[in-house]
């Protein structure tokens, strides 16, 4: 069934787009992770325009974090100051990353950037992850129960002005630490259309120290908030949000999202996480490759 | 169409110019872009109308006929990657003041058998002989690298190309061609030029022109998208809440 998509300019087929959405969403609830690092270079790889895939990702990530925000709500897992501290970080750096996109795009240089930023991100958490979990799954395996990490955040948060309590997270720190990751990492979701909580959530638990049971709801809180401002930021500035492909986005992943998240609970998290692991490691080789392999195409075409 | 032909017909009789005329006509003046839209065929025709109504004998040289669809011209930007530190990134740049969008040749022979070069470089026949009008000082061996790679890589989309034998002459005096316009083109003014050869002259030349537009859903989308970014924002940030929410919450029900 072929649509025509009246911002990108071009007719996909309706199907393997719902398809390609809810594979995503069922890779984002059983992992608990927004999807977006799969969906823009899909969408690319299917031959969509880069910067309408990264700009329709977003919506999808929004779409996806919906529901996992009002369920962790019920269950009082969301530190709400936090996730405002985040998101209003957020906010900025959504803004400054749309017109780092913008600059990028004028030069030529933003397909490069998308590449390369997938590259070092996903191969470096990807790697960490993989470690960690194979670790994780040896020592049950062995009978041994993992140390559980002392609570602590690191000394560079603790040296940071204006402290304030945040009582769900059970920290008290400076609000500058959360505001500063949400401004980066909102920048992250404005280049690449990802919702970050790959990135968060480590930095949340190791860094900032946050207690275990707000950090997931507080991270896909500030997804929300993230890339609904993403959206907003690119269909004020590149103008390539196409609705049509996000709803078709939707469609696909948020009834997939609420498979995946049934299948997820038969499965041991340590196994869980190492699968995760692998995808995000296939991705990262699959777009090394593309920027080491000679491309097909050596021209490219832009308006000016 | 055969009818509609047929009635140009007895017109040949009262024209009495020297030289040959042309009445071209295509089948969609406008070309509507709605959610199905995967692209559209044109179909070009019309007849060549000789002075006194004499056809040419057998023994006169064949009359040709060379139609040229172009889009609109777009001010672009074409990148060139390199290899640089192992990975390939846009390294080179040419800027064209006006590239057309679209551009197709159909003829009825190859067109280096009906016309030479100078007639080719002046009516724009062929896309060797398309005029790009680059904004660069650089040597004409790099200008002529970069309009061929902008060439080919346009062809392997279906925007431009050229059809040697789709032109159809019946009888000496109808002719008919189809052309394609892929789903990709930009919305516009195209325009088909036919264009009458006989003895590596054009004796005539017509134009018709087809508009593409957007309609209908489509083109509000397109329209606010960028005109109404704030609007189309929040649309698209509901849709996904409302969507996702949704979703979430009749799953919930099982």
């Amino acid at each position: 069934m072929d649509l025509y998509l009246p911002v990108a300019n071009l007719s996909v087929n309706a199907l393997v787009i719902v398809l390609l959405g809810g594979g995503v969403g069922l890779i984002s609830g059983m992992f608990g992770v927004g999807g977006g690092f799969l969906t823009t270079p899909l969408l690319i790889v299917y031959g969509i325009p880069p910067t309408v895939a990264a700009a329709s990702a977003a919506s999808q990530v929004t779409g996806a974090s919906v529901s996992g925000v009002f369920a962790h709500f019920r269950r009082n897992g969301v530190d709400v100051k936090m996730g405002l501290t985040l998101a209003g970080g957020g906010f900025f750096g959504s803004l400054v990353g749309a017109q780092i996109f913008h600059l990028l795009q004028k030069t030529g240089q933003i397909d490069t950037v998308i590449g390369l930023l997938y590259v070092i991100l996903l191969g470096s958490i990807g790697g960490m992850m993989a470690t960690e979990s194979i670790r994780a799954i040896r020592n049950t395996r062995s009978g041994q129960a993992t140390r559980a990490r002392k609570r602590r955040h690191h000394p560079l948060i603790a040296s940071l002005p204006f402290r304030t309590r945040y009582y769900a997270s059970g920290l008290y720190i400076s609000p500058l630490a959360p505001a500063l990751t949400g401004f980066f990492i909102a920048i992250l979701t404005t280049l690449l259309g990802i919702g970050g909580g790959f990135m968060m959530i480590p930095i949340m638990l190791y860094i900032f120290g946050m207690q275990t049971r707000v950090v997931v709801g507080t991270s896909l809180f500030n997804t929300l908030f993230i890339s609904a401002t993403a959206t907003m930021a690119h269909s004020l500035t590149t103008h390539a949000v196409d609705i049509v492909l996000a709803a078709l986005l939707l469609l696909g992943s948020v009834t997939g999202a609420q498979i995946g998240v049934r299948f997820a609970q038969s499965i041991k998290p340590e196994y869980l996480r190492l699968a995760l692991a692998a995808m995000v490691l296939a991705v990262a080789f699959r777009m090394a490759l593309g920027l080491g392999w000679r491309p097909d195409e050596i021209y490219s075409v832009a308006l000016s | 169409m055969i009818r509609r032909l047929a009635c140009l017909l007895p017109m040949l009789a009262l024209i009495g110019a020297a030289k040959p005329t042309l009445v071209p006509d295509v089948s969609q003046r406008d070309i509507d872009i709605i959610y199905s839209f995967t692209g559209a065929q044109l179909l070009l025709f019309g007849a060549i109308l000789y002075p006194g109504g004499q056809k040419p004998g057998p023994n006169d040289p064949p009359s040709d006929i060379i139609i040229v669809v172009k889009g609109p011209t777009q001010s672009i930007q074409v990148r060139e990657k390199q290899k640089v530190a192992g990975i390939w990134v846009n390294a080179a740049r040419m800027r064209y003041r006006s590239a057309p969008s679209f551009y197709a040749v159909a003829s009825s022979r190859p067109l280096d058998q009906l016309v030479d070069d100078r007639t080719r470089a002046i009516y724009e026949m062929g896309l060797d002989r398309l005029q790009l009008s680059p904004v660069s000082s650089a040597p004409a061996s790099e200008q002529k690298r970069f309009s061929q790679g902008l060439v080919k890589l346009r062809e392997s989309s279906g925007l431009y190309y050229q059809a040697p034998h789709a032109v159809e002459i019946t009888d000496g005096v109808l002719y008919r061609a189809r052309i394609n316009i892929p789903a990709r083109v930009p919305v516009g003014k195209f325009t088909a030029e036919t264009f009458l050869v006989r003895d590596g002259r054009v004796l005539a030349a017509a134009t018709r022109e087809i508009y593409v537009r957007k309609s209908g859903f489509e083109r509000f989308v397109a329209r606010t998208a960028q005109k109404d970014g704030f609007f189309y924002g929040l649309s698209a940030v509901f849709l996904s809440v409302m969507l996702g929410w949704g979703a979430g919450a009749l799953w919930r029900r099982f």
